[in-house]
């Protein structure tokens, strides 16, 4: 449950949760097999309600909700400058180590219950709960093994072989591990950019996060890299929860089950990535994903 | 000739000669260096030799040597390193990962940059009223190392906040995004990515610290010594009763450095005492020399293990 801090009034309250799972009920209900039945609507993960945020005076998002659905993956679009960075930086807290930044609203992290914007609540819990993914690859300058470790050391993990195990079933959960198992003990600097940034996903993995946020994970390798990335992320959706910012049209559409739309710091549109693609609801997303703007 | 040919030519002219009156200037500079270090040479060298290392100062020069101003040095060495690190490492890394910036912080740091700017002579007469007559330490070892401390401080300091500002931004991200506390990531990523830099600019300072005469000289520093500070766990003379001297003793002890050695010879008349100082100097510029070689060495090592 949501720590001390904001009143009662705030908590999400089941019936709160009922109208967020309403809007990705609506999102799903053109899905093949929903109407059906077959397929029933994922939970919510993560509620994102009426969250603005500020730097200074600026504010850079500006009263945005959105559902995201339990291990799925959901997709961030908008043009440069509207808030996709600044929004998915909320969900682990990363604004808090700087000065002069402000939340507004609530992030409730489901099925805890826990509201991460919440004072109350400790950023470095959730950052060992909420795994992230930077643009530009960022291994520490230490050892392919030690990188990944680091996550586990901070968790207070001990034994040696079970470090092991874990670093190596990361590592394999990041497509990277047939490359690299004969040279663990070598500088993360000599691998490839893409063999980096498969390695911060695996630094991420390791602990088992419940949720990896992702900010344009490919916009600094080659298509190759970029191809082996979004097949990752799309993997990686049945163990985990992925909000993944991206300029890429043709990726969003490759690898989100869900899209977001941002524009000036406003949520302009949520919807399933195929309906946002192929029949958006407003004018706007309509003429940002056709090009005409951004 | 068109204009745009005419200054073409005139910026190369200006190129050679910038690059002709640089390259004169810096063989200048290195032929006064190299004519020091030679005429020192010319006088000391012949009196450099085991026994003169190895023998204490004496009224005749011959027999003279500087045993006791090398222990001494190695000894203030000791005590200044032992305390400049820490507190500079420690107050560098708060300024840089912990302080807010504001008019408070802002005092600390121009007072830090401008403390590195005073005259040692200034620091010996404060760590004499401080050190030798507040805290009563006398002229001892453990006195003339703080001194020499305080006097490096701030160069430490700027050096350790050099060294975490060239650490990028992107890694201090990296590890909190890892759920890291301020603390884990100043211990397992901040101080190992920067230990190449705070150690350069460590040795940096403790090869100034060993040439320093003035502030010593002012907190009392003797200038004749005949004997060595108490070894630790060595045999206590029975007179003095007995057993064994103990793992601090010799910080209570009475010392010389090799800088205070020459200048002590230098004011002899005399040329055989001349000659003594001369050979002093060059073990000190050896000492000097050795320091700073392994500054640039340990600088290489941590450039070649850390990219970002
Ligand atoms: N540290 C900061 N201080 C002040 N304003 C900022 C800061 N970072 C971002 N902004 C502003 O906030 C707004 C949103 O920036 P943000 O980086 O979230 O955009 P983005 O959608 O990620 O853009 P891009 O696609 O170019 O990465 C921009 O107007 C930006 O100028
Ligand atoms: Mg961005």
């Amino acid at each position: 449950m949501v720590t001390a801090g904001l009143g009662t009034m705030d908590r999400p309250g089941a019936e709160q949760v009922e109208v967020r799972e309403a809007a990705l009920r609506e999102a799903w209900s053109a899905w093949p097999g929903v109407a059906s039945g077959r397929h029933v609507p994922p939970p919510i993960k993560a509620d994102v309600r009426s969250l603005s945020f500020w730097y200074g005076k600026v504010q850079a998002v500006k009263n945005v909700s959105i559902p995201i659905a339990d291990r799925r993956v959901t997709a961030l679009i908008g043009p440069s400058g509207c808030g996709k960075t600044t929004l998915l930086r909320c969900f682990n807290r990363m604004h808090d180590l700087y000065r002069n930044t402000r939340y507004e609203g609530q992030i409730v992290l489901h099925p805890s219950g826990t509201d991460i914007i919440d004072r109350g609540v400790n950023p470095i819990e959730m950052r060992m709960r909420i795994g992230m993914v930077f643009q530009k690859p960022n291994p520490f300058p230490k050892s392919i093994f030690e990188n990944v470790a680091f996550g586990l050391r901070m968790k207070g993990f001990r034994g040696r072989s079970e470090i092991a195990d874990r670093v190596e079933a990361a590592i394999r959960a990041a497509a990277l591990w047939d490359e690299v198992s004969d040279r663990l003990r070598k500088p993360a600097y000599d691998l490839s950019g893409g063999q980096q940034q498969r390695l911060c996903i695996a630094r991420a993995l390791a602990t088992e996060p419940e949720m990896v946020l992702f900010d344009e994970p490919t916009s600094a390798l080659d298509p190759v890299a970029t191809a082996r990335i979004e097949e990752l992320v799309q993997s990686l959706k049945e163990r985990v929860t992925v909000l993944i910012v991206t300029h890429n049209m043709q990726q969003a559409g490759r690898v989100s089950d869900f899209t977001a739309f941002m524009y000036l710091g406003e949520m302009v549109e949520f919807d399933r990535t195929e309906k946002v693609f192929q029949n958006p609801g407003k004018q706007l997303t309509e003429q940002y994903i056709s090009g005409r703007f951004g | 000739m068109t204009s745009i040919e005419r200054v073409i030519r005139f910026r190369r002219y200006q190129d050679i000669g910038f690059q002709v009156l640089g390259a004169s200037l810096t063989v200048i500079a290195l032929l006064v260096l190299g004519a020091l270090v030679l005429d020192l040479a010319k006088t000391g060298l012949g009196r450099l030799s085991w026994s003169f290392l190895a023998s204490f100062p004496s009224r005749k020069a011959e027999q003279a040597g500087i045993a006791s101003a090398i222990v001494g040095s190695f000894y203030v060495m000791v005590v200044t390193a032992f305390t400049a690190i820490p507190l500079g490492v420690a107050a560098g890394v708060y300024l840089e990962e912990y302080s807010r910036r504001n008019w408070f912080t802002a005092v600390i740091e121009i007072n830090i940059a401008n403390l590195a700017g005073v005259p040692s002579i200034v620091y010996g007469l404060m760590a004499l009223s401080l050190f030798v007559y507040t805290f009563g330490l006398g002229e001892s070892i453990l006195a003339g190392g703080l001194t020499l401390a305080l006097l490096i401080l701030p160069i430490v300091i700027v050096a350790t906040r050099e060294a975490l500002r060239s650490i990028p931004q992107h890694i201090r991200e990296a590890a909190y995004a890892m759920g890291a506390t301020r603390w884990q990531v100043v211990r397992y990523h901040l101080l190992p990515y920067s230990t190449g830099g705070i150690a350069t600019g460590v040795i940096i300072a403790l090869s100034r610290a060993i040439g320093e005469t003035a502030p010593l000289i002012t907190i009392g520093a003797l200038t004749f010594i005949a004997f060595l500070p108490p070894t630790p766990f060595s045999p206590r003379p029975e007179e003095d009763g007995g057993g064994l001297y103990g793992p601090f003793e010799w910080l209570d002890s009475g010392f010389t450095v090799l800088p205070i050695q020459m200048f002590n010879w230098v004011s002899r008349p005399g040329d055989a005492f001349l000659a003594n100082a001369a050979a002093a100097g060059i073990v000190l510029i050896v000492a000097t020399l050795g320091l700073n070689a392994l500054a640039i060495v340990v600088r290489n090592r941590m450039r070649r293990r850390i990219r970002w």
